[in-house]
């Protein structure tokens, strides 16, 4: 008995925490624009988010396609087909690899970060200091982190897959000797505008969603003591990896299944 | 009397935990008025309540011509442009220098230009002694120049109201010092209506027209200093006093010493 009553409470208790995510994603978003004093506000945390995130992405593109390029090669080479590396390489990384990964280092770089921040802007009543000179927190702290996240992570998703392309090409190419032509050429007749580049940027644009979404709610809830904001920048992490994961098989399904 | 902060049978609840029933407090305008009790009888509570950060199971709550229990959020943040708060740990923004931190609620919410919102920040550092500490970040500051500037930033709108959140813990005798002086002469000059939440007796008596004394959660004293001091209660005369034990008992509740001692067992 006591089993399905901590089942109901943990679920309730779920509902409730996506309830007042949504409603506070709502009233951070939803009101009368003021471009005049947003715009600054969104640069900053752009610069924030995005470009300080862009040297953990570069590098790990680079190596993640370096290594497709050197599994890629030691299997394909077995069947003759080392000229399909190119198109291989290319869409593991535009279609999985580059939103996904770049949505976990993205978690774990800017995500806990935001978390992090906003905490301790609630723990020094920075937040309830925005408030009481009525400026609402949710506009001026959330918005402006939130639409960052949103532009940033599909631009940092296409610069992961293209020094991915990159690394693999270094790896096939010039190291093991897959014909320069053959790997551009194929890579080219085979990736497709829509199916895989687009598709690839409507899964960023989902986990950017999710990701900032959730590292912004669980800062602006985090209890505002240390073990409150540590609780609260390990769980961004968790959940928003678990969260790309899954959403990534649904996405997949619905794109490519 | 005119008042321009009126508390009426407040009851409120956090979580569980009753925090106030029945509370009842009048905020004379134009005057400073003391909050005091002991630690967790939530004094910072009323301040929340007053500025609707949180809101109340019953009673009302008046600022103005406002009932603040009754606001949207919209409306609440204009009644929150005609009031301003000083918090206890300053709350200052940790990536604006001090005179960008004063300079913030005028850009927000006025369209003065550049050069009369420099000049309304440098009259408000000057009137808290801060105009040569201008270009400091939050984190330069000491503990009193950052309770200081963000009183600056607190008056720089010139709200009517303004709430001090134990602006005194952790002061030392000098800047205490300094801060009494400017929570008294603002209030006088600038025509403020002041709440200040404390529990550093002295200093506070020394400066308020009005106290209200919060306990076992309601309230057990309201008048001027020299009437509570001659008519209040026990709990009263105790708080003021600082009498170890008295109606507040100095041990926590618990079973009979003896009993205790010759049960024996471990702990608990």
């Amino acid at each position: 008995m006591k089993f399905f009553i901590n089942i109901g409470h943990n679920a309730l208790n779920t509902l409730r925490g996506i309830g007042a995510a949504s409603i506070m994603l709502f009233q951070a978003l939803v009101g009368k624009p003021q471009p005049r004093k947003m715009f600054p506000l969104l640069i900053r945390q752009l610069y924030v988010v995005g470009v300080q995130s862009m040297l953990i992405i570069l590098i790990s593109g680079l190596f993640i396609g370096m290594v497709l390029g050197l599994q890629g090669y030691t299997i394909l080479v077995d069947f003759g087909a080392e000229q399909a590396l190119g198109p291989m390489v290319a869409l593991s990384l535009l279609r999985e690899l580059g939103p996904v990964v770049t949505a976990l280092l993205f978690a774990g770089r800017a995500g806990s970060a935001l978390t992090a921040e906003i905490g301790l802007m609630r723990a020094t009543e920075q937040l309830s200091s925005l408030e009481m000179m009525a400026v609402d927190p949710l506009r001026r702290v959330v918005a402006p982190r939130f639409w960052a996240g949103f532009i940033s992570m599909p631009l940092l998703a296409l610069m992961f897959s293209a020094i991915g392309i990159y690394g693999g090409f270094l790896v096939g190419v010039e190291w093991l000797g897959v014909d320069d032509g053959a790997f551009w050429s194929v890579m080219q007749a085979s990736v497709e505008w829509k199916n895989d580049i687009f598709n690839g940027v409507i899964k960023s644009l989902v986990f950017a969603i999710v990701v900032t979404w959730i590292a912004l709610y669980k800062g602006y809830t985090a209890a505002p003591t240390s073990p409150g904001i540590s609780a609260a920048t390990t769980q961004t992490v968790v959940y928003s990896s678990l969260a790309v994961l899954g959403l990534d098989f649904i996405l997949t399904a619905v794109m490519f299944g | 009397m005119d008042n321009l902060v009126e508390v009426k049978d407040i009851y409120f609840k956090r979580g569980e935990t009753l925090i106030y029933e029945d509370v009842s407090v009048q905020v004379p305008r134009g005057k400073v008025t003391a909050i005091m009790g002991p630690s967790g009888c939530g004094k910072t509570t009323l301040l929340r309540l007053i500025g609707g950060q949180l809101k109340p199971q019953r009673g009302s709550i008046r600022f103005a011509d406002y009932e603040i229990t009754e606001l949207g959020r919209s409306q609440l943040f204009e009644a929150r442009k005609r009031m301003s708060m000083l918090f206890q740990s300053g709350a200052l923004f940790s990536d604006l220098t001090v005179f960008e931190n004063v300079a913030f609620p005028l850009r927000e919410h006025t369209d003065l230009p550049a050069n009369i919102i420099a000049t309304v920040v440098k009259m408000k550092l000057e009137a808290v002694g801060l105009r040569g500490a201008g270009s400091l970040f939050p984190q330069e500051l000491s503990g009193g120049m950052a309770r200081r500037a963000a009183l600056a930033r607190s008056i720089a709108l010139d709200p009517e109201l303004i709430m001090y959140d134990e602006p005194f813990a952790g002061q030392d005798p000098i800047s205490m010092g300094m801060l009494v002086k400017l929570i008294r002469s603002l209030n006088s000059t600038l025509g403020l209506t002041s709440i200040v939440v404390s529990h550093d007796i002295h200093e506070v008596m020394s400066i308020a027209d009005h106290v209200v004394i919060l306990a076992n959660k309601t309230v057990v004293g309201q008048g001027s200093p020299e009437e509570l001091k001659r008519t209040g209660n026990d709990l009263v005369q105790q708080f003021l006093n600082g009498e170890p034990d008295g109606p507040v008992p100095f041990h926590y509740a618990a079973s009979k010493y003896e009993n205790d001692l010759l049960a024996g067992g471990h702990g608990k």
